[in-house]
């Protein structure tokens, strides 16, 4: 079984939800990513999201363009992703680490040799935004080649006919998006979220985690009532830039642990079952 | 390309799947499809619909007033010497440049659709007050999002815009140009996909648009086609058109694109030269990758970030270019070449003194090149330049290069 599947069965048979944390590679500095990636599985990560920075990221809010423009600024490439992924997999073997980002930096890495950096690694998932299921065929072969899951969104808008022809590509878990929007961004409806899972379920037995507009420990304990995990992503990094901008001589680790904190209680808020 | 070039072939294209030859495509998040699927479907069952070709052909006529003129430019071609140089003349188009066919179109699109709010990017300017425009004709909220940079350097078109009720949203991330405002509008339309129409202004972005955005825009070459018969008696030798995405271009090309005697030459922005890297030319010195929803030629670095543009025309500061001019490029139907910045403000002096035309600093860059080859023709040949718009917008510009405070 992959180590996405694990996973989740583990969570499953201990009936415990998943926290997901998203951080950019790179975000606030190159050499701290690795350190943070531990940090955040001891604050109680199942999975982590790692971000590959992109000149122009067209599906995030504010908070997270920041966060590519800082790790890009910092000399991010894709090739330093897949390096800080093989870096943290050297301590840690057990958690899954999805990479999320977009189509170009792959296309000009080549699909090829990309899935079996990916694999060498120690990637598990790939979350690639602009890549939906009528572009995914070039990408989703050469993951195959190497076992690795390719991880497919949907979203409020997606038509319910729809949602059959992305399960059936999709491995690792569906990943359903909160809100009609960027990421960080709208109000959450977690009535509409609760049924688009059940709906999703209803067509595939695959885990069902949920991402965009999840902010603290009171919308992740209500989201994670019907998912199987939960992704937060730019409240984390807010939490993070609005550490560094505090006064004073604020070090690396008190940044991290700025996130770190707040994803803590994260993993209580989902552990806590709402009465 | 194995694939023989027959004048069949370009009515081929983009397939159903919106890919022209390897380019195209719809690489957009899963947010979209569904929209971009809508729009698709609406645009299929209208696009052979006659009333809605005799609306279209009507606010052409009406609104914009079509048909634009096919004018000798005799002077200046006598002083250069060689081919006849000819101007279609797009800058006299309501709004002054070809944008407002493709807006005047994708309105009609949104108000078929029942969106009360319309959206879209601007580089120049001239695509935003072409869609301020519409949308001020059919009461329709409009927003238009435009990069920091372009807006100090476009002042007079953002307060077009204005006068024209639209909002004019300030874009600071990235690069603050163009592909800047165009990630802005896609996150917008992502947010508001219920009731907002993407009007989008060039033959870039996702399937269906570089299409849709084609038929609108190919009036011009269809009404050039005709007027250079009537005219000339003959079809024109070379067509000359500035390309930043490229609607101009593709708006001239699309229809003689089956006509194998006619050469054609998309002019991309060369800014401080090629040599420099400090260019937006894609196609003549980029390679292949994916942005705003399409596959297509890009400026893009080593590791796939999309790298900064410079163009003296904020029009063509562009890093991506349609997909159609990628493809063609590839099959070699048509040729794609480069102007620099000196050469398209030496162009807009030249016309703007021997023919009291002033082109837009876009168009200038199709002119410096149309001079190069109509030197190295006959009398008897004739070149078609789309003088795809007008240049007050860029005095201030141009001003401020020749050192003059106004």
């Amino acid at each position: 079984m992959s180590r996405l599947g694990g996973v989740f069965a583990d969570l499953k048979s201990n009936g415990r939800k998943g926290v997901i944390p998203y951080v950019v590679a790179g975000d606030p500095t190159p050499e701290g990513t690795v350190h943070l990636l531990h940090q955040l599985v001891a604050a109680g990560a199942d999975v982590l999201e790692v971000g590959v920075p992109f000149s122009d990221p067209m599906s995030e809010g504010p908070v997270i363009q920041k966060g590519h423009e800082r790790a890009l600024e910092n000399g991010m490439t894709l090739r330093k992703v897949l390096e800080i992924v093989a870096a943290f997999r050297r301590d840690n073997q057990n958690t899954p680490v999805v990479m999320m980002g977009y189509a170009n930096p792959i296309e000009r890495f080549g699909y090829d040799a990309f899935a079996s950096a990916c694999a060498e690694a120690g990637v598990d998932g790939l979350i690639t935004v602009d890549l939906p299921p009528e572009e995914v065929d070039q990408i989703d072969q050469a993951l195959l080649a190497v076992s690795l899951d390719n991880i497919f969104l949907i979203s409020p808008t997606t038509p319910e006919s729809r949602i059959q022809t992305i399960v059936d590509r999709a491995r690792g878990f569906i990943y359903c998006v909160a809100v009609k929007g960027v990421t960080g961004s709208g109000q959450l409806d977690t009535e509409a979220v609760a049924q688009s899972v059940a709906l999703i379920r209803s067509k595939t037995p695959l885990p069902v985690a949920v991402g965009f507009g999840i902010k603290d420990a009171d919308s992740a304990r209500v989201v994670a009532s019907s998912a199987d995990a939960v992704v937060v992503g730019s409240a984390l990094i807010a939490e993070m830039e609005r550490a560094s901008q505090t006064d004073g001589d604020i070090g690396e680790i008190q940044i991290h642990g700025a996130a770190v904190q707040l994803l803590q209680s994260i993993r209580a808020g989902v552990d806590t079952p709402l009465s | 390309m194995t694939s023989e070039i027959t004048p069949e072939l370009f009515s081929t294209v983009p397939d159903a799947s919106g890919r022209f030859g390897r380019f195209g495509g719809k690489f957009v998040a899963e947010t979209l499809m569904s929209a971009l699927a809508d729009l698709e479907q609406l645009y299929a069952d209208l696009k052979d619909d006659a009333n809605f070709q005799r609306e279209f052909d009507l606010d052409l006529a009406n609104y914009v007033g079509r048909p634009s003129p096919l004018y000798e430019a005799a002077r200046l071609s006598d002083a250069i010497g060689g081919g006849r140089i000819f101007l279609k003349r797009e800058d006299l188009n309501h709004t002054g440049a070809h944008k407002v066919n493709n807006t005047i179109g994708q309105a009609l699109l949104a108000r078929h659709m029942g969106k009360k709010r319309v959206i879209a990017e601007t580089g120049a300017g001239q695509h935003g007050v072409a869609s301020a425009t519409v949308a001020a004709r059919l009461g329709l909220e409009c927003h238009v999002f435009m990069g920091e940079e372009d807006i100090r350097r476009q002042s007079l078109n953002v307060y077009r815009m204005k006068l024209l009720g639209a909002q004019v949203i300030s874009v600071t991330s990235g690069s603050r140009t163009l592909k800047d405002a165009m990630n802005e509008a896609m996150r917008d339309w992502v947010t508001h996909i219920d009731d907002t129409f993407y009007i989008i202004g060039t033959v870039a972005g996702p399937h269906p648009y570089p299409m849709l955005v084609r038929d609108f825009q190919s009036v011009i070459g269809r009404e050039a086609r005709a007027q250079s018969l009537a005219q000339n008696g003959k079809l024109p030798d070379a067509l000359v058109a500035c390309v930043g995405g490229g609607s101009n271009a593709i708006g001239l090309f699309h229809p003689f694109l089956g006509d194998a005697s006619v050469a054609m030459y998309g002019v991309e922005a060369g800014g401080k030269g090629l040599e420099t890297g400090r260019h937006a030319a894609p196609l003549s010195a980029g390679s292949p990758g994916v942005l705003h929803g399409n596959r297509t030629y890009l400026m893009q670095d080593q590791d796939g970030q999309i790298i900064e543009t410079h163009s003296v025309s904020a029009g063509l500061d562009y890093p991506g270019v349609g997909p159609e001019h990628a493809w063609l490029k590839d099959i070699g139907r048509v040729q794609y070449v480069a102007a620099n910045d000196d050469e398209a403000l030496d162009a807009f002096h030249r016309l703007t003194k021997i023919e009291g035309i002033m082109p837009a600093l876009e168009t200038a860059h199709a002119l410096a090149y149309a001079e190069k080859l109509a030197a190295t023709m006959t009398e008897y040949q004739h070149i078609v330049v789309n003088l795809s718009g007008r240049g007050d917008k860029d005095i201030l510009t141009v001003a401020a290069l020749d050192g003059i405070e106004v």
